[in-house]
């Protein structure tokens, strides 16, 4: 679905990133998709490639992390874990809790080469859950 | 706003950036939404929409649960009252803009092909081929689909989105994403209701309150007209929220993204 979007937004993003710090190719890229962002991590790991084929990050490994959902309570003040259809709060069951973590869509961090004379790095392009 | 210039390092995450891995080999914290795109391009529209005073509503639901049925509806009794505008989006087909047109409403349609939902560009697009000289309240008719749209702020102020009773009273929690994001639930055809034995209303606002949805749920049916004074009730007092931001320069967005308080914390 949307997922190839998300993929050029990424490809776009990473590509700023090659050129402002002028390297050569990013080698490792790493997103961070809560549960709550609304994008399927193994539907965006198979439009990478497609999106990616060209680029200076075509033989990047695309680490996908997941981001646990956590709520804040606004009537008890406790933090607790919650389901993606269930953001209650664990403590004292009150619906009235905001998102901590779980709703993030981030690039977090790029793995540049910054000199051409080094071998390439990985090329593995499955998604690595942390 | 500014593109991946460092900008989201904070004092507790600054050691993460630029740290070197390997020789000739660097890695770089960027820590920035993937759709911060979009994002800018949508307040850009937003700062369209609040120059000219305008609300900006984004309808969103299925296919069929009534979204078109809704607005000319909507129209027929808001017409004469304020400046109105309709921006349609569909896979294909003019079909929903000549729908609106047919009521002397301004209409734009975006035919999007194959993508399943609207964008900020997309609806920038159709703004520079709009004109809106007089428009108070503009409604943006996202493609039925009940997964996508919830991702793409468009610039919009509110959320409405739309559960006809006979697509189950569980999709809130079967969409939560969805569902999270509106502004307001309208429970729609509730003329139906009648005929249809398993649609609980207050079982699909509980599932709201789940999600941790404080939105106001409005039942109604476009086509009998029944409980529309109150969607029209809400749509007048959120038009005159916007005009009082307007006023003292603020504006507001719907619950789409994380703001960057949160992207900080997600990574501190
Ligand atoms: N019974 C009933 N049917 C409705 C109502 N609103 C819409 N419909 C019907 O539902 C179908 C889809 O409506 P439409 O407005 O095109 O849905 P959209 O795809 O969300 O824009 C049409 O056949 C409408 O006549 C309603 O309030 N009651
Ligand atoms: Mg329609
Ligand atoms: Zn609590
Ligand atoms: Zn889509
Ligand atoms: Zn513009």
């Amino acid at each position: 679905m949307h997922e190839l979007a998300v993929a050029q937004a990424l490809i776009e993003q990473v590509e700023g990133v090659i050129r402002q710090h002028h390297a050569e190719r990013a080698s490792r890229i790493r997103v961070r998709i809560g549960p709550l962002a609304g994008v399927v991590p193994e539907l965006l790991a198979s439009a990478f490639p497609l999106a990616a084929a060209g680029s200076r990050m075509a033989h990047a490994a695309l680490d996908l992390v997941d981001a646990p959902i956590t709520v804040r309570c606004q009537t008890c003040g406790a933090e607790s874990e919650a389901a993606i259809n269930r953001l209650v709060c664990a403590a004292c069951g009150d619906w009235h809790t905001q998102i901590v973590s779980g709703d993030e869509l981030l690039l977090e961090s790029v793995e540049l080469e910054t000199t051409s004379a080094l071998a390439p790095n990985s090329s593995s392009l499955a998604p690595k859950h942390v | 706003m500014c593109d991946t210039c460092g900008c989201n390092l904070t004092p507790g995450n600054r050691h993460l950036a630029f740290k070197p891995v390997a020789p000739g080999t660097t890695a770089v914290s960027v820590l920035k939404g993937l759709l911060a795109k979009n994002d800018d391009q949508a307040a850009h529209n937003r700062e369209h929409f609040d120059r000219r005073g305008i609300l900006a509503v984004n309808l969103m639901s299925s296919p069929g649960s009534g979204k078109t049925a809704l607005l000319e509806a909507t129209l027929a009794a808001l017409k004469d009252e304020f400046g109105c505008a309709v921006i349609e989006g569909d896979l294909e087909t003019e079909n929903d803009a000549e729908r609106i047109r047919a009521l002397g409403v301004t209409a734009h349609q975006i035919v999007t092909g194959t993508a399943c939902h609207l964008d900020a560009h997309l609806v920038h697009d159709a703004l520079h081929h709009m004109n809106l000289d007089g428009v108070d309240l503009l409604f943006i008719e996202n493609v039925g689909n009940l997964v996508c749209p919830a991702s793409f702020d468009l610039g919009q102020h509110l959320n409405v989105t739309l559960l006809s009773v006979t697509e189950g009273d569980d999709k809130p929690a079967k969409y939560p994403v969805m569902f999270r994001a509106a502004d307001a639930m309208l429970l729609t055809k509730t003329d139906l209701l009648a005929v249809l034995d398993d649609f609980d209303p207050d079982k699909a606002e509980a599932h709201l309150r789940q999600l941790a949805n404080p939105a106001p749920v409005l039942r109604l049916s476009a086509r009998r007209n029944l409980g529309m004074d109150a969607w029209l009730a809400w749509l007048r007092a959120e038009l005159a929220a916007q005009r009082a931001r307007v006023k003292t320069g603020r504006t507001r967005r719907p619950a789409i993204q994380p703001d960057g308080a949160q992207l900080h914390r997600a990574t501190a």
